[in-house]
C-alpha cells in the first residue's frame, strides 16, 4: 500500500511526459502535406505543424480534440494521442475547403 | 464570403452566449450596463492586441505560449464566474425584492460589476483574437476578397449577436422565482465547461496527462459540429471525445462552485443592526 502513491505518481508522470514520436505536417497553399499521416497507435505523438503560407491557419480536429492557430511563416507543435487504431480527420478552420487531412493510427 | 460568414458566426456565437448569460445573470445589479459595454469594448481592443502579438505569445514557453495564454484566460474566467455565482447566491433575494436599490448590494455591486467586466472582456478577447487573425489572413490576400470578407464577416457577426440576444431575451422571460436559479445554473455550466477546455489545452501541450483519451465518444450521438453540439460547446464546453482529465476538471469546478454557493446562502444568524 505504501508503494502505491509513488508508483501512481510515476505512472502519471510517464504518461504525461513520455512522447515517443514526432511527425511534421506542412501547410502550403492552404493544403496540408501530407494529407494522410500514418502514426503508431497507443503512443503520445508530437505533431509539428509548419505553416509555409504567409497567412495564419488554425489546425483543428474534433476527432483528435485539438485546435491550434499557427501564424503565417511559422511553426507550432502540439501533442495528440495516445490514439486507438482508426482514422482521425483534421482540417484548417481558416481554409476549410482545401485544408483537409486525416491522421491514421495503426 | 460564406466561409468568412460561418467562421465569424461561430466565434461570435461563443462569446455572445457568454455575454447573453452574464447579462441576464446580472439583471438588477446597479450600473451593470456601463460595465457590460466597457467589457465588450475592452475585449475588442484586447483581441486586436492579442492577434497582433500572436507570434510573440506563441513562442513563449517553447512554442506552447498560445495554449498557456488561453488556459490562463479561461482560468481567470472560471474564477470570475465562480465569484459571480457565489456573490449572486448571497444577493439574489435582495436583488429580486428591491430591484437594485438595496444598500448592501450596491457596495458589493461595484465588485460584481468589475467581475462582470472581466468575464465579458475575456470572452470577447478569446473569440475575437481568433476572428481577427482569420480576417487579417483574408485581408492580406487583398483585392476583391476583402470586400466579400467584410460582408460575410458582418453577416456572421450579426448572426452570432442575434443568437446571444435571443438567449438573453429568452432568459428574461423566466418567472422571477426561477430566474436566478436558472442563470446561476447556466453560469455554473459555463465555468465547468471552461475548466474542461482549459484542461484540454494543457493536455495539448503535454502539461497534463489525459487519463483516457477519450473517456467516451458521443460523436455519433451528438456531433460536435452540429448546431446543438456547437451550442452545447459554447454553453458547457461540450466535447464529443473528452479526455478523462477534462471530466475531472469539469466535475471539480462544478462541485466546488456548487458548494461555495450552498455555504454562502446558509440562513444568516439574526444580526444586530
Amino acid at each position: 500500500m505504501k508503494k502505491l502513491l509513488p508508483i501512481t505518481l510515476f505512472l502519471l508522470a510517464s504518461t504525461a511526459f513520455a512522447a515517443d514520436a514526432e511527425f511534421t505536417i506542412v501547410i502550403r497553399e492552404h493544403r496540408f502535406e501530407p494529407a494522410e499521416l500514418t502514426v503508431p497507435a497507443g503512443k503520445k505523438i508530437k505533431l509539428l505543424i509548419e505553416n509555409q503560407d504567409s497567412t495564419p491557419e488554425e489546425f483543428e480536429s474534433f476527432a483528435l480534440a485539438r485546435e491550434k492557430v499557427v501564424p503565417g511563416n511559422s511553426a507550432a507543435s502540439l501533442y495528440i494521442g495516445p490514439l486507438k487504431a482508426g482514422r482521425y480527420p483534421f482540417f484548417g478552420e481558416f481554409n476549410e475547403s482545401t485544408a483537409k487531412g486525416v491522421v491514421i493510427a495503426q | 464570403m460564406f466561409g468568412s460568414c460561418i467562421i465569424v458566426f461561430r466565434e461570435t456565437l461563443e462569446a455572445a452566449l457568454i455575454v447573453g448569460i452574464i447579462t441576464a445573470a446580472t439583471h438588477g445589479v446597479p450600473g451593470r450596463n456601463y460595465w457590460l459595454i466597457a467589457g465588450i469594448a475592452a475585449g475588442l481592443v484586447g483581441s486586436a492586441v492579442v492577434a497582433a502579438a500572436t507570434n510573440t505569445i506563441a513562442e513563449i514557453a517553447g512554442g506552447f505560449g498560445q495554449e498557456l495564454f488561453n488556459a490562463g484566460v479561461l482560468g481567470i474566467a472560471v474564477l470570475m464566474l465562480a465569484w459571480h455565482n457565489i456573490w449572486m447566491a448571497a444577493h439574489s433575494k435582495e436583488l429580486a425584492i428591491h430591484a437594485g436599490n438595496t444598500g448592501s448590494a450596491i457596495s458589493d455591486g461595484k465588485r460584481e460589476c468589475s467581475v462582470l467586466f472581466a468575464i465579458i472582456a475575456l470572452a470577447v478577447l478569446r473569440e475575437g483574437s481568433e476572428t481577427v487573425l482569420f480576417l487579417y489572413g483574408i485581408a492580406t490576400a487583398g483585392g476583391q476578397s476583402t470586400h466579400t470578407m467584410l460582408v460575410g464577416g458582418t453577416l456572421g457577426l450579426t448572426g452570432g449577436v442575434a443568437v446571444g440576444w435571443t438567449l438573453y431575451a429568452g432568459l428574461l422571460r423566466i418567472p422571477l422565482r426561477w430566474f436566478f436559479s436558472v442563470t446561476s445554473l447556466l453560469v455554473l455550466l459555463l465555468a465547468a465547461g471552461m475548466a474542461s477546455q482549459a484542461a484540454r489545452l494543457l493536455i495539448q501541450v503535454n502539461l497534463l496527462p489525459s487519463l483516457a483519451t477519450p473517456l467516451w465518444d458521443t460523436s455519433s450521438l451528438l456531433p460536435p459540429d452540429s448546431v446543438l453540439g456547437t451550442l452545447l460547446h459554447g454553453l458547457a464546453g461540450y466535447d464529443a471525445r473528452p479526455a478523462g482529465m477534462q471530466i475531472i476538471f469539469f466535475t471539480v469546478v462544478l462541485v466546488s462552485i456548487g458548494i461555495g454557493m450552498k455555504l454562502i446562502s446558509q440562513p444568516q444568524q439574526p444580526s444586530k443592526q
